[in-house]
């Protein structure tokens, strides 16, 4: 069930930081970035589509009208999207609908945020109704608590050892040295991880993404705006970006795996199990939109939360077999040069998760990737990418982009 | 969870969808989330007391609000996920204090006890305390059965 493709026309980022400014500004300078890079005047935009802030696990600041409002009222019609972590391709989503649709030729999608310090935490108040509130009142479970139980998982059945986890750490901090977007650019060794304070056994304090400030924005558009709109100008469509397919699934029941914010899960004693697990659900969706396989693949920007998380998704997204995935690290597969580059933007290990900004940030980064202007971090021949993401309440996304 | 004070082991209580077979827990009660079963009737259950160790961490920093400190400063504990024997859902848990990360193993046998989550001074009666029990995992240690409370290590109804 392949799709009809749009075009990724232009992309645009604010730096990652703790800036500690509103999030609007974020996203305005990433939207500003993003229609430069495209050639399209803001008046000439059809639909906006914003990834909402976040604020204790649920939707913050209402984003489409925020953003519309900022770069000047033009009357045009707007949506706002949450999703957790997946927020920002719920709002891809919307926006390639609407094209698709015929209702407009160009999209402006933008996310961003300006996030707390420390442990994300829920809201205040006595919530005895909300699981996001009971388990850190009846257990005090974290985020990290979450994390840290799957990583366990590899140790145990897989042999993963804490160095393994900190290769993650150590590859991603050398994938973004040269990435002006990443909050941090310096090298960090295996040594530098294990002296690192645990936070929640097995992962360490450097094993764990922090929460950052950052906004991203993407102009989306039909094929045929497309390429009207580069033969007019000096580019090429050679080096188009498409969007192959976009997965915004939910788990199915019986969903077997412990997952933020419940503390127990569904039962597999009635119902059989599903094949895929949720996570391997989210990338098999992706690919079979798009008509393709991971042996397609030739770069990921996964979602590593945590050290150990990212190695989950090389198996969930089909790139090597369970218990596989430390191999495929130790082997260099994964590292700039590898067979399958993943996280060459430096991953959330360098820049930080903000959360409605990071789903399309990882577009951002295959786009530049598959257009071979990623100087200093460069896949070298990238054709296919594929993001992939999981968070909060059953959400996660995965964007297939070609050229 | 029942606390009648009684000697009887403590006992989650779930519900399980009559026509699928599926246990729910916290228990569902408005309808079953069993796609296909909305009709099913929901029967309150009380669950497994054991199972295996899915997985395990501990909390090495005080959690945010609303965890409610219970030693000043903090004092490290393991978090526990226990697939249960006859439910086969898997529900997390505070370890008791004692049993670190480095005494457990997945696949390893967990037994729940009760525990005291907090205690708060009594608003009513100056002088006392009023205690909030939880549920909580421990390690069945190889060799023991199981203790003289009439559980048996599938449980269920």
């Amino acid at each position: 069930m392949t799709v009809e493709q749009v075009a990724v026309l232009g992309v645009g980022m604010h730096p990652w930081g703790k800036w500690g400014r509103n999030f609007v500004e974020y996203g305005v300078a990433a939207a500003r970035d993003a229609l430069a890079d495209a050639g399209i005047d803001w008046r000439d935009v059809g639909f906006v589509a914003g990834a909402d802030t976040m604020r204790n696990g649920y939707p913050g600041y209402v984003a489409g009208a925020t953003f519309a409002q900022a770069l000047g009222w033009t009357g045009i019609p707007v949506t706002s999207a949450y999703g957790a972590c997946a927020s920002g391709v719920m709002a891809i989503e919307a926006a390639r609908q609407r094209i698709l649709s015929g209702l407009c030729d160009v999209a402006l999608v933008v996310g961003a945020d300006t996030t707390p310090k420390g442990f994300l935490k829920p809201n205040s108040g006595d919530r005895q109704d909300d699981p996001d509130w009971l388990r850190f009142r009846l257990l005090g479970a974290t985020n990290p608590t979450y994390f840290a139980l799957y990583a366990r998982r590899r140790i145990d059945l897989y042999g993963a050892t804490l160095e393994d986890f900190a290769n993650v750490k150590v590859k991603n901090s050398r994938h973004g040295l040269n990435n002006p977007y990443a909050r941090y650019r310096k090298e960090v060794g295996v040594d530098d991880v294990m002296a690192s304070p645990m936070v929640a056994s097995p992962l360490r304090l450097l094993d764990i993404c922090a929460t950052s400030d950052g906004g991203a924005a993407i102009v989306l558009t039909s094929m045929d705006y497309a390429r009207r709109h580069l033969g007019e100008s000096a580019g090429s469509s050679e080096s188009l970006v498409r969007v192959a397919s976009i997965s915004t699934v939910t788990p199915t029941f019986p969903n077997t795996i412990i997952e933020m914010p419940n503390f127990a899960t569904d039962s597999a004693a009635g119902l059989p199990v599903p094949d895929n697990s949720f996570k391997q659900a989210i990338g098999a969706a992706a690919y079979e939109q798009a008509g393709i396989g991971p042996d397609d693949v030739d770069v990921a920007e996964v979602y590593d939360l945590s050290t150990a998380l990212e190695l989950d998704w090389y198996e969930d997204l089909g790139f090597c077999g369970p218990g596989e995935a430390e191999k495929m690290l130790r082997d260099g597969a994964t590292t700039l040069g590898g067979r399958l580059p993943v996280n060459p933007s430096g991953g959330l290990a360098c820049f930080g998760e903000a959360v409605p900004a990071q789903a399309l940030a990882q577009v951002c980064e295959l786009t530049w990737q598959l257009r071979g202007q990623a100087e200093g971090r460069q896949a070298e021949g990238a054709r296919v990418g594929i993001t992939a993401n999981q968070g909060l309440f059953g959400h996660g996304s995965s964007v297939i982009l070609t050229r | 969870m029942p606390t009648d004070g009684s000697d009887e082991a403590p006992r989650l209580i779930g519900t399980r969808c009559s026509d699928s077979g599926t246990y729910f827990f916290p228990p569902e009660r408005v309808m079953s989330r069993a796609p296909g079963f909305a009709d099913s009737e929901l029967v309150d259950v009380e669950l497994s007391t054991r199972g295996r160790l899915w997985s395990y961490t501990d909390a090495n920093y005080q959690p945010p609000e609303p965890y409610i400190p219970v030693t000043d400063p903090h004092v490290p504990f393991a978090i526990a996920a226990v697939e249960l024997d006859q439910e086969r859902l898997v529900v997390m848990g505070q370890v008791v204090a004692g049993v670190a990360v480095d005494d457990l193993t997945v696949g390893m046998e967990m037994e729940l006890v009760l525990d005291t989550l907090y205690t708060e001074a009594d608003p009513e009666s100056v002088g006392d305390e009023i205690e909030y029990v939880i549920w909580k995992w421990r390690p069945i240690e190889s060799g023991t059965t199981a203790e003289s409370d009439g559980s048996t290590t599938n449980g269920g109804e």
